[in-house]
């Protein structure tokens, strides 16, 4: 049992000692100075060492193992994205230095931008918004400013199939759209006759994962951006499954007119346990004018920053986006290339239907035709007969250090397990990960509680969530 | 090129032969309109070794100033060692969202002691796992407050301006009125307050110190906010939170910040990490995840992502915000770098802030740069300036320095922090002696 870092804390004990200064300005001011005990952990060098060393290797992350989490993309980190991000001309600038002293900065963000509009088929981008979430939020509004610039004011509504991530409905609703959900057809595509019922002169965009949460490229892609354009409205591409279409697809030329990435999955960035990530935003000419201030642009020949611009739909947070998780993403896209890209695609889909076709006699595929990226399982039938869950499984992948697939996702397949395993992984990997796949389906037909115990070998036993919710602890607290 | 794709051409054919498909059966859920019949127009990948140079050649246009004066929401501090090497543990850096908890105890626990921290730091009860950046944190913290009822926010003019712009961003489709309490010597005008408080009025946001590095008189605002039960927003600097009074202590209800100064590379922006704390009536309206202790099966002390009826997987539209991915690794960087201060070294790095600031302000005063607010401030100042500020800005660059940050032709906003040494300090008051002749 590992101690909280105030529990290893001892009074007097010193870590960092700064240089020393006389200086003396002005006496602190008494009426503002902090009365109260600030109770941080006192701790010596080699015990923060100790602590977060133990700490790491209670975490696993994709350097530990294989990491299906689907819609994830927990691919491979390459080294090389660390030692660039490192670089003191990168990590030690000013972000309100005079522009002439930050020439290589703008230049690498016009250039990852650049290149992401070669990659999705659209005209400019900005990198600007720090997470997918924040890139989908900075879309609606720009989905917004253009039906407002044109004085088309009654769109109201933003559509959002059933199959999508959460975080599709929740930023259209921070948009002030009201949300209508479409179903998915019985091939996991949107049900175009559906559409076509809720697709109104109040529509304002469509919002679309495709290939979507399922693995599954939507066959009718050029028909539901026909039926959405000629109604007004536009086409919003939610970039989580970009890494199963590079150099092989483009949401610009499917027609989508706005499109978010996340640089934390397609382009290698680290996830860091939750994040930094990076939701770079791309749009169609049309929509240009909106993107926020702090975007890199082109102006009389030479790089600026957008700044004031009344046109802009404001700024979605400070100065230019998660930088060096930018300079990551271009070191990544400048090594693979356009060969590389395509490759990583390409083998990002080889390696989910090898998954899939070595599983789907034993597990229940939810949609079962050639998947993308990804594929889906359902636990439904198991969980009806032998009361094992998608959870179970999961939990039993964590005794062979396997990190689980996303569970309980998407919502309209009960019981979900959705595996994205991704182009970095081996060959072996795989046939290990399917061995294992296949033995906990035979333990859960012939002894279904060994997985419900399950798991057995990590540094604690399955966690109490419902206690957590109804008796929150959300800090250390020192015993009375 | 580099190579992440491990399985070599063979091996891939062979696993297409396993599984009785071709490459074209692989791509043919992708309608024949909708191909990229062409290759990308990029070129093509190149080594590691090259991708260096090029990187480094971008990297070498950028020019790095041995000495800053410039703060304005981004500050240069020490970063002790350790912290650099603890954060770059590679479990930690590729680590995804702590989905399962029993893989994920190391950095489910490093959120709930940062959680903590920021506790300690703000007074507060409860604190989120991060949000993108001290501004989003604040647009965040304004959506809290309103509810049906209550639909007004006041922002202080003297907010960060990046963070109006984003919560005027954040708010625009929404129904928030929000509007900007004037200014009155740098301070908030208390007066234009007591005059314009109404009974719908959600939050009054201020940020202490301000944007011109001033201390805002908290405790006469408190009192006015709270006299309409309005919430109060108080945006801070957490590092100035080791000598000055936590927001708790004057009744705020929700503290947010940019915690950057706490071992994060300024970075040319980011990443960076928003923090927000409230109390406990509160905690429910927090975006973003949060942490909370727990017992596994044996009854032991564990960690996992709880309360998350209020997030976007579970609510979707009706979720308190769309955040998903945070700032988790700048988050467990924050409490490493507080953790290796601890309370007697944050205070240190927070006095000498202080003292290093002021002295420069007395000194400066002595060559014609005059104060422009006659204001307790912590360690950013405005002085109106003997020469123009571009002057000062071309002549300090000369010597590697970063001059404060121009506000208009005369006046500028200085900033030093614990990074500044004391000799760098005399060696800026030579130079702009020199200029202002």
């Amino acid at each position: 049992m590992s101690n909280l870092i105030f529990e290893t804390s001892r009074e007097g004990r010193r870590c960092v000692i700064l240089p020393t200064s006389v200086m003396h300005g002005d006496d602190l001011y008494p009426e503002f100075t902090r009365e109260s005990a600030l109770e941080l952990p006192e701790v010596a060098e080699i015990d923060i060492v100790r602590h977060y060393i133990g700490l790491s290797r209670k975490a696993h992350g994709v350097d530990n193992g294989f990491y299906p989490l689907g819609s994830c993309t927990m691919k491979y980190n390459p080294r090389l994205n660390e030692d660039t991000a490192s670089l003191a001309g990168f990590a030690h600038i000013h972000p309100l230095q005079p522009v002439h002293t930050v020439n290589g900065a703008l230049k690498a963000l016009w250039h990852l931008q650049q290149s992401l509009c070669e990659v999705t088929g659209m005209d400019a981008f900005t990198v600007q918004p720090a997470a997918g979430a924040h890139g989908e939020f900075t879309g609606m509004l720009l989905i917004n400013a253009y039906h407002q610039s044109r004085k088309d004011t009654a769109r109201t509504q933003v559509i959002v199939p059933d199959s999508a991530h959460g975080t599709n409905p929740a930023s259209a609703a921070m948009a002030g759209y009201e949300v209508i959900s479409v179903k998915s057809n019985e091939k996991g595509g949107v049900d175009i006759d559906e559409l076509r019922s809720l697709v109104s002169e109040k529509t304002a965009a469509l919002m679309l994962t495709n290939p979507n949460t399922l693995g599954l490229f939507d066959e009718n892609i050029k028909e539901i951006a026909q039926m959405i354009h000629e109604a007004g409205g536009l086409l919003y591409y939610d970039g989580a499954n970009l890494n199963a279409i590079m150099g092989l697809s483009r949401p610009g030329d499917m027609g989508f007119d706005v499109v978010h990435l996340n640089l934390h999955k397609t382009f290698s960035t680290p996830h860091g346990g939750g994040g930094p990530g990076s939701g770079p935003v791309g749009v169609k000419k049309r929509l240009i004018p909106f993107l926020p201030n702090g975007t890199i642009i082109a102006k009389d020949d030479a790089l600026a920053i957008k700044n004031d611009d009344e046109l802009a739909i404001g700024r979605m947070r400070s100065f230019y986006g998660n930088f060096l998780t930018n300079i990551r993403a271009l070191t990544y896209i400048l090594s693979l290339g356009r060969d590389g890209l395509k490759e990583a695609s390409m083998n990002a889909v080889l390696n989910a239907n090898y998954m899939m076709e070595k599983l789907k006699d034993l597990y229940t595929v939810a949609y079962p035709s050639t998947c993308m990226h990804e594929f889906v399982v359902s636990m439904e039938k198991e969980k009806d007969e032998y009361n094992v869950s998608a959870k179970d499984v999961s939990k039993a992948l964590l005794d062979v250090g396997i990190h689980p697939p996303t569970m309980y996702f998407p919502q309209i397949v009960h019981e979900a397990l959705m595996i994205e395993p991704n182009e970095t992984e081996s060959k072996e990997t795989l046939d290990f990960a399917i061995q294992a796949f296949r033995d906990i389906y035979h333990t859960a037909m012939t002894d279904g509680q060994a997985l419900r115990d399950a798991p057995l070998t990590t540094p604690v036993k399955r966690v109490d969530d419902v206690l957590a919710a109804r008796s929150p602890i959300l800090i250390y607290k020192k015993p009375e | 090129m580099a190579q992440y794709v491990p399985n070599t051409k063979d091996e891939q054919l062979k696993m297409l032969e396993e599984i009785g498909k071709t490459w074209n059966d692989l791509l043919s859920p992708i309608p024949q309109g909708v191909r990229l019949n062409r290759e990308l127009d990029l070129p093509p990948g190149i080594s590691e070794f090259e991708v260096m140079a090029k990187m480094a050649s971008y990297a070498k246009e950028n020019k790095v100033f041995t000495t800053v004066l410039r703060g304005a929401g981004a500050y240069r501090h020490l970063i002790p060692s350790v912290v650099r090497h603890l954060s770059a543990r590679e479990e930690f850096v590729t680590a995804y969202t702590p989905y399962q908890a029993e893989f994920s105890q190391g950095i489910l626990q490093s959120i709930f002691e940062y959680q903590t921290m920021i506790c300690q730091l703000t007074g507060m009860d409860a604190s989120n796992a991060s949000v993108y950046d001290g501004a989003s944190a604040v647009a965040e913290a304004v959506n809290m407050t309103v509810d049906r009822k209550r639909r007004r926010a006041l922002l202080s003019s003297n907010l960060d301006p990046q963070s109006i712009m984003t919560v005027q961003t954040y708010t625009q489709h929404l129904p928030i009125d929000v509007e900007i309490i004037p200014s009155k010597d740098g301070r908030l005008d208390l007066d234009w307050l007591k005059d314009h408080l109404t009974e719908d009025l959600a939050c009054v946001v201020i940020q202490h110190p301000n944007y011109f590095g001033i201390l805002e008189d908290t405790q006469a605002i408190s009192d006015v906010v709270h006299s309409t039960k309005a919430k109060m927003i108080v945006s801070v600097n957490p590092i100035s939170l080791a000598v000055f009074k936590e927001p708790r202590a004057y009744g705020a209800d929700i503290a947010v910040g940019e915690a950057q100064p706490l071992g994060l590379n300024i970075a040319f922006g980011g990443p960076y990490l928003g923090f927000m704390a409230t109390t406990s009536d509160m905690v429910r309206k927090l975006p973003g995840r949060i942490v909370g202790q727990t017992l596994d099966l044996d009854g032991k002390r564990a960690f996992v992502l709880t309360l998350q009826a209020r997030e976007q997987h579970i609510r979707r539209e009706k979720a308190s915000s769309s955040l998903c991915s945070n700032q988790a690794h700048c988050a467990l960087t924050a409490a490493m770098y507080l953790t290796s201060m601890g309370p007697v070294g944050l205070k240190d790095v927070a006095s000498q802030c202080y003292h290093k600031a002021h002295f420069l302000q007395k000194q400066l005063a002595a060559l014609d740069f005059k104060l422009k607010f006659d204001q307790p401030f912590f360690h950013e100042f405005v002085t109106t300036t003997p020469v123009s500020t571009n002057k000062i800005v071309q002549h300090l660059e000369q010597h590697d320095i970063l001059a404060g940050l121009p506000l208009d032709g005369r006046t500028m906003l200085w900033c030093v922090t614990e990074a500044v040494s004391e000799k760098e300090i005399h060696t800026v008051l030579r130079l702009l002696e020199e200029v202002s002749k």
